[in-house]
């Protein structure tokens, strides 16, 4: 049954590109409400630009269907859909006057001279550019344009205003001013939006639903207030506001092993399963050494303004803690964090995900093994200069000390060797579960990680191996400390 | 001395002097003399009050004109097509159309008139017909790079911007690419335009008898006649330059995008 005020659905709706194979979209399904502001959220190529050019059809689904108050619009062509789009650049006619722009839709559309006039008028009134009818295009500022775009896609009165990363291209005090103005705007008319932007703070300000994406895939859809609380799984953790994200495993009931301590939590899994634990930086209190959850140093201390941004190495585990106490270098603290502010989910495909190091040879490195990829196939648009520093795609150099690479290893990928020296890491083999064709096992690794590995031989319960992990089968991802 | 980059400049200077501005102050000076050598206008009453100077300059410029036109035709569409597609192979096509240029002249349109003779069986029945194609032939890629080059840096956004807001094909068009390829357009005439006006080698080697422009001045300076046929390059030279100013205004006011070539 369709819900009588639900405007469009998008159903299994997937996206190959022809030339190269490539899955830009996977089964993507989604119902917007009539008046919602829903934003597609993820980092680029997640494919939320194209998404949103198959609702605007400059692209035609491989699959799945477009509902728009319940009839099937995958047919028709663009100019003929009651949506309209803002454009990343603007797209501004550049050999016609502001008016001209602005007017192009109506005068599609046989709109009466004198109509067009008082539409036109209005329009530039709510982007606050009254006046400006006979302005060149390229006379005006970046902010200006970005409302003349705006104003050029509303006059048109669309069913729903698709905005594709509209403010990418704007300053930072410009980008919030718009973000208010946006929302603003969206409550006056009441006109359904669907925002495309790769900005976590930009989508928590302006949404009422966020859709974040990665891969191709929905991660989670949900409020704002949801996906920052509640992340499904640690992608989302990680991408909405700043996590420290840790392997472990279930001891009992309510308990789960992590970053080298035995933490309560709320969220309750079957003792011996492979889980991800996400702790928000503001969420860790420093204690005395000894009265927390566990033991660390204070490794680096930066004043932020409003908080401390203090890093804690605890064993060779690195957790990022907000605070507005100070603490100094080299101090020995203790860490505890409230039940209900950690986060347990199942390890996702119980992939394995762990940080590996750049180190100032710009060289990979995990557990003090180099990794044998380069930097620049991992960081997009990212080149080795000859002096053999790094820079990135805006031509930045980057410093190993403040980035750090996120690796994800399927359990399939790694291996297990009774020759210690042989793999990247070492540890002991704390559970194991028959799944039927293969076991799986999880190893506690000597870094207070544990990761779960699949294997079709029968091995111990607290049998020391070393792990085998394969350089082509690892993801890569890059982060900013 | 010490050693300036200016200095890099003075090989030019020295070229520029000897063939370009000696010789143009040579042709004022024949231009407004007679065989005496004394200061006289009549070289230029005389062309514009002689019917068959007169006509000569009007059949150029109708020449030109279909020259022009049929070169537009054939190229924009061509032009694009190339720039507007996605298919891997573009360049490929885009280089057969250009390789003619790469081409000796000579050869090129040697080949082109025994072509047209065992199309035509005789030469010298369509002239003007042979004019044109000939010249079309040798100045279609001037037409298609600039067009092609305009048209392939619009940003395709700037389609579909017109789709989303209720153009169809056609449409947008008519009221976004075409206006916007106007630049390419305009470099492309110019430089087919002047070109057909003149070029009379194309016409002598198809064994042509149309007489154009270029013709008539060779003919002068063949008879020695060096004040009148200094007269008619220089009248050539005020209408090129006016057609320039003309274009080159209207280029800056169509705005960025200015065709490269």
């Amino acid at each position: 049954m369709e819900s009588k005020d639900t405007i469009i659905e998008l159903k299994g709706i997937s996206k190959v590109f022809e030339d190269d194979g490539f899955k830009a979209v996977d089964n993507f399904n989604l119902e917007v409400k009539r008046g919602e502001f829903v934003t597609f959220l993820g980092p680029s190529g997640c494919g939320k630009t194209t998404t949103l050019r198959m609702i605007a059809g400059f692209d035609v689904p491989t699959e799945g269907d477009i509902l728009l108050n319940g009839k099937s619009i995958i047919g028709l062509p663009p100019y003929e859909r009651p949506i309209n789009t803002v454009f990343q650049r603007y797209a501004l006619f550049p050999h016609m006057n502001v008016y001209d722009n602005i007017a192009f839709g109506l005068r599609q559309k046989k709109t009466p001279k004198d109509m067009i006039d008082r539409k036109v008028g209005r329009v530039l009134e709510l982007v606050d550019l009254e006046g400006f009818e006979r302005r060149a295009i390229r006379t005006l500022s970046g902010g200006q344009q970005q409302r003349i775009a705006i104003a050029r896609a509303l006059v048109n009165e669309p069913e729903i205003l698709l905005l594709d990363e509209p403010l990418g291209a704007l300053d930072l005090k410009m980008r919030k001013e718009m973000q208010l103005e946006l929302k603003d705007m969206h409550n006056k008319l009441g006109i359904t939006f669907i925002y495309v932007t790769h900005d976590q703070e930009e989508a928590l300000t302006m949404s009422d639903k966020i859709v974040v994406m990665s891969e191709g895939r929905t991660q989670q859809i949900g409020t704002p207030e949801d996906i920052y609380n509640e992340p499904a799984n640690a992608f989302v953790a990680d991408f909405i506001g700043e996590s420290n994200i840790f392997n472990g495993m279930m001891t009992g009931h309510l308990k789960a092993r992590f970053c080298g301590g035995e933490f309560v939590c709320v969220d309750d899994f079957e003792e011996g399963t492979h889980i991800t634990a996400v702790v928000r930086p503001e969420d860790v209190e420093i204690t005395a050494p000894g009265h927390g959850t566990i033991n660390g140093i204070v490794d680096s201390v930066i004043f932020k303004g409003i908080h401390y941004e203090i890093t804690v190495l605890s064993g060779k585990n690195e957790i990022v803690i907000q605070t507005v106490h100070n603490a100094r270098v080299g101090d020995r603290v203790g860490l505890r964090v409230d039940p209900e502010n950690i986060h347990i989910m199942l390890a996702e495909d119980h992939t394995n995900l762990f940080y590996a190091d750049v180190n100032h040879d710009f060289r990979l490195e995990y557990n003090g093994h180099h990794l044998d990829t380069s930097l620049t196939r991992i960081i997009k648009g990212s080149k080795r200069r000859e002096d053999g520093t790094v820079v990135d795609g805006n031509g930045d150099i980057l410093e190993p000390d403040r980035v750090r690479i996120l690796v994800s290893l399927m359990p399939d990928d790694i291996e297990m060797t009774d020759d210690q020296d042989a793999g990247l890491i070492q540890g002991t083999i704390s559970n194991l579960i028959y799944k039927g064709d293969h076991y799986s096992y999880i190893i506690h690794t000597e870094l207070e990680q544990d990761f779960v590995v699949n294997d079709e031989d029968l091995w111990n319960m607290g049998d020391r191996v070393s792990l085998l992990m394969p350089v082509d089968k690892m993801k890569f991802t890059l982060k900013k400390k | 001395m010490r050693f300036s980059r200016k200095s890099l400049g003075i090989p030019y200077a020295v070229f520029l002097v000897i063939f370009v501005a000696a010789p143009l102050l040579f042709l004022f000076y024949y231009a407004f003399t007679n065989g005496q050598g004394q200061f006289t206008v009549w070289n230029f009453t005389h062309f514009f009050t002689d019917p068959n100077t007169l006509g000569t300059l009007y059949y150029s410029l109708l020449l030109a004109l279909v020259t022009t036109m049929v070169c537009l035709l054939l190229a924009y569409p061509v032009a694009y097509f190339l720039a507007t597609s996605t298919m891997r192979t573009k360049p490929v096509v885009l280089m057969l159309f250009v390789m003619p240029m790469w081409i000796n002249f000579s050869l090129r349109i040697t080949a082109l008139k025994e072509i047209l003779n065992v199309l035509e069986g005789n030469l010298a029945m369509h002239p003007f017909l042979n004019a044109v194609v000939g010249m079309t032939y040798d100045f279609l890629p001037f037409m298609i790079l600039p067009i092609y080059t305009t048209i392939s840096r619009l940003d395709g956004a700037l389609r579909e911007a017109a789709m989303d807001l209720g153009a169809n094909r056609v449409q947008t068009f008519l009221r976004v690419t075409l206006p916007l390829s106007v630049p390419g357009i305009i470099s492309g005439v110019s430089m087919v335009f002047l070109p057909a006006m003149t070029n009379y080698v194309v016409l002598d080697m198809l064994y042509n008898s149309t007489y154009i422009m270029g013709s008539l001045i060779g003919s002068y300076f063949s008879a020695y006649n060096w004040h009148g046929g200094s007269m008619i390059s220089l009248i050539l030279l005020a209408l090129i330059c006016i057609f320039t100013l003309l274009t080159g205004n209207e280029e800056e006011s169509v705005g960025r995008g200015g065709a490269l070539l």
